[in-house]
């Protein structure tokens, strides 16, 4: 058995990149909203020294044309399908999660709670979850920020109403202005940040909440190697995602996957899943296959 | 030099705009060409691809790949016209001979070369894919502005290409009836081109993080919608 590989939803487009979606073990999609969005004004992503901000705004179809449109096109691909959804309401989130429920082609939904304008707090988390288990059976797996001030009772609050998985974590809010003019780089002014800088941050977030839950865990932020991803199985995670190493280098994956195998014999373990075990028994993420 | 993690095997990609190959490639020399350098990498496996198409290069020390468009494809070698204008380009004018780095394309949408009297347009570094478009276009003559004398230096990679300094623009000197015009350089000349001739090509520019679609950072406004200059350009018929 080996520790599934899947992308940061937002960070590949299956549709453009077919091959590259299918050197993972789940895709997920870009998060899907009630409505069309067309996203924020350029410029939307700006390089640190260190990652990377991006603004992009929740750039999507709607739920409509996702299904009608994407959705079967997705499906013929040879990889489980993780859809991410987001909303501002937990009816927006109630009503995502009843058209998707109708739907096998999709493996998972992820619930993206790093939305702005939706409070972040912990009940305001079990809230939406809660409104999305009331109208499907499929695994839910709940993403959370990690500028939060304690993410564990997030966890705990979302577990207990109803989520079946962690993903940990989405980008923590930055800030670059340019060099000469001092103004703000993003047109939006703030961004998401990502890549090896939020690796620490999300390391503690996974081990916090495995501490916390007995929920799987997907473990992502700046994932670059096999070292990074195992650390983040060591710190409780049971899959890891891609996210801004996707951007570099599209065959992140298979290499990963490898490196992982190898750091983990390396270090006396036969596999990085009985690393995982000996960190935390948590189980495998629903939804991914596992080999 | 790898930014990101350690070498990895060549891949190729198949994308909606044609297949691309990512492979580390070694550095066969940097060329100043005026304030410019022309960096000079083997080929490898890479396609030289369509003039106007573009390929994401590792720029060492740096997270992200710049792209940038094919300037020169001479035998076994792919060279890129580069402006050290930031981090990332500064590191990739400063790469030496027998360095190697991670080069990913060809990429998006190339100008249509079934043309019929071919002019080229080019705005200081926007001269950059004209040598490459030329040269598939049997001797296209050009028409290149710059801002100052060094610059123009540029335009001697371009045998038959007539040189405007400013205060003078290329769009002064376009003909009353200029062929078909496929043309490259900063926004604003792009803008007042597409006013003064509709049918022209264009290849317009925009920071990317990923070059293949994956990031959505890449967006401008076309026919009205924000869309992946990436995947839907980033050359386009205005």
């Amino acid at each position: 058995m080996s520790v599934p590989i899947l992308n940061a939803s937002g960070c590949l487009d299956a549709l453009v990149a077919p091959d590259v979606a299918e050197t993972l073990d789940a895709f997920v999609t870009k998060t899907v909203t009630p409505l069309p969005r067309e996203g924020n004004p350029p410029p939307r992503i700006a390089e640190t020294e260190l990652g990377m901000l991006n603004s992009i705004g929740l750039q999507n179809p709607g739920i409509d044309a996702f299904l009608d449109e994407h959705l079967p096109k997705l499906a013929e691909l040879a990889v489980p399908l993780w859809v991410s959804i987001g909303g501002f309401s937990a009816s927006d989130y109630a009503e995502l999660c009843a058209r998707l429920d109708e739907r096998d082609e999709i493996a998972t939904v992820e619930l993206n709670l790093s939305c702005p304008n939706v409070e972040e707090a912990p009940e305001a988390s079990a809230e939406l979850v809660a409104a999305a288990r009331e109208q499907t059976k499929k695994p839910l797996y709940a993403k959370l920020s990690p500028a939060t001030w304690n993410i564990a009772e997030t966890a705990r609050a979302v577990a207990d109403a109803g989520a079946d998985g962690l993903s940990l974590v989405n980008t923590i809010r930055g800030l670059s202005l340019d060099p000469q003019t001092l103004a703000p780089t993003l047109a939006r002014g703030a961004g998401g940040y990502s890549g090896p800088a939020l690796r620490p941050i999300a390391l503690q977030c996974v081990y916090a909440c495995s501490g916390a839950v007995e929920l799987p865990i997907v473990g992502m932020g700046g994932v670059t190697s096999g070292s990074d991803a195992l650390a983040l199985v060591a710190a409780g995670a049971s899959a890891v995602a891609l996210g801004t190493v996707l951007f570099a280098e599209p065959a992140a994956a298979p290499r990963i996957r490898r490196e992982l195998a190898e750091a983990a014999t390396a270090r006396g373990y036969g596999s990085a899943a009985d690393l995982r075990s000996n960190a935390n028994e948590s189980s495998s993420p629903a939804g991914v296959s596992t080999i | 030099m790898t930014t990101l993690g350690a070498a990895t095997p060549s891949d190729t990609v198949s994308l909606g705009t044609g297949d691309a190959r990512r492979e580390l490639l070694q550095v066969m020399g940097v060329e100043a060409v005026g304030p410019y350098s022309l960096v000079r990498v083997e080929r490898g496996g890479l396609e030289p691809g369509i003039p106007g198409q573009f390929f994401m290069l590792e720029a060492p020390g740096r997270i992200l790949p710049r792209p940038m468009s094919l300037c020169l494809a001479p035998a076994g070698e792919l060279a890129f016209l580069v402006d050290a204008v930031g981090p990332g380009t500064r590191a990739l004018c400063s790469l030496r001979r027998g360095d190697a780095i991670h080069v990913f394309g060809p990429l998006g949408n190339g100008f249509d070369l079934a043309v019929e009297r071919p002019l080229l347009v080019a705005g200081g570094i926007g001269i950059a894919p004209m040598p490459y478009l030329a040269d598939r276009l049997g001797g296209a003559p050009a028409l290149v502005g710059f801002r100052t004398a060094q610059q123009a230096e540029a335009a001697s990679l371009l045998p038959r290409a007539d040189v405007v300094l400013e205060p003078r623009l290329v769009t002064e000197l376009i003909p009353e009836d200029p062929g078909s015009v496929l043309a490259c350089g900063p926004e604003p000349m792009l803008v007042a081109l597409r006013e003064l001739v509709p049918t022209a090509q264009l290849a317009w520019e925009a920071p990317m993080a990923c070059g293949y679609g994956a990031c959505y950072g890449c967006v401008v406004e076309i026919e009205g919608r924000l869309q992946r200059l990436c995947v839907a350009g980033p050359v386009l018929s205005s």
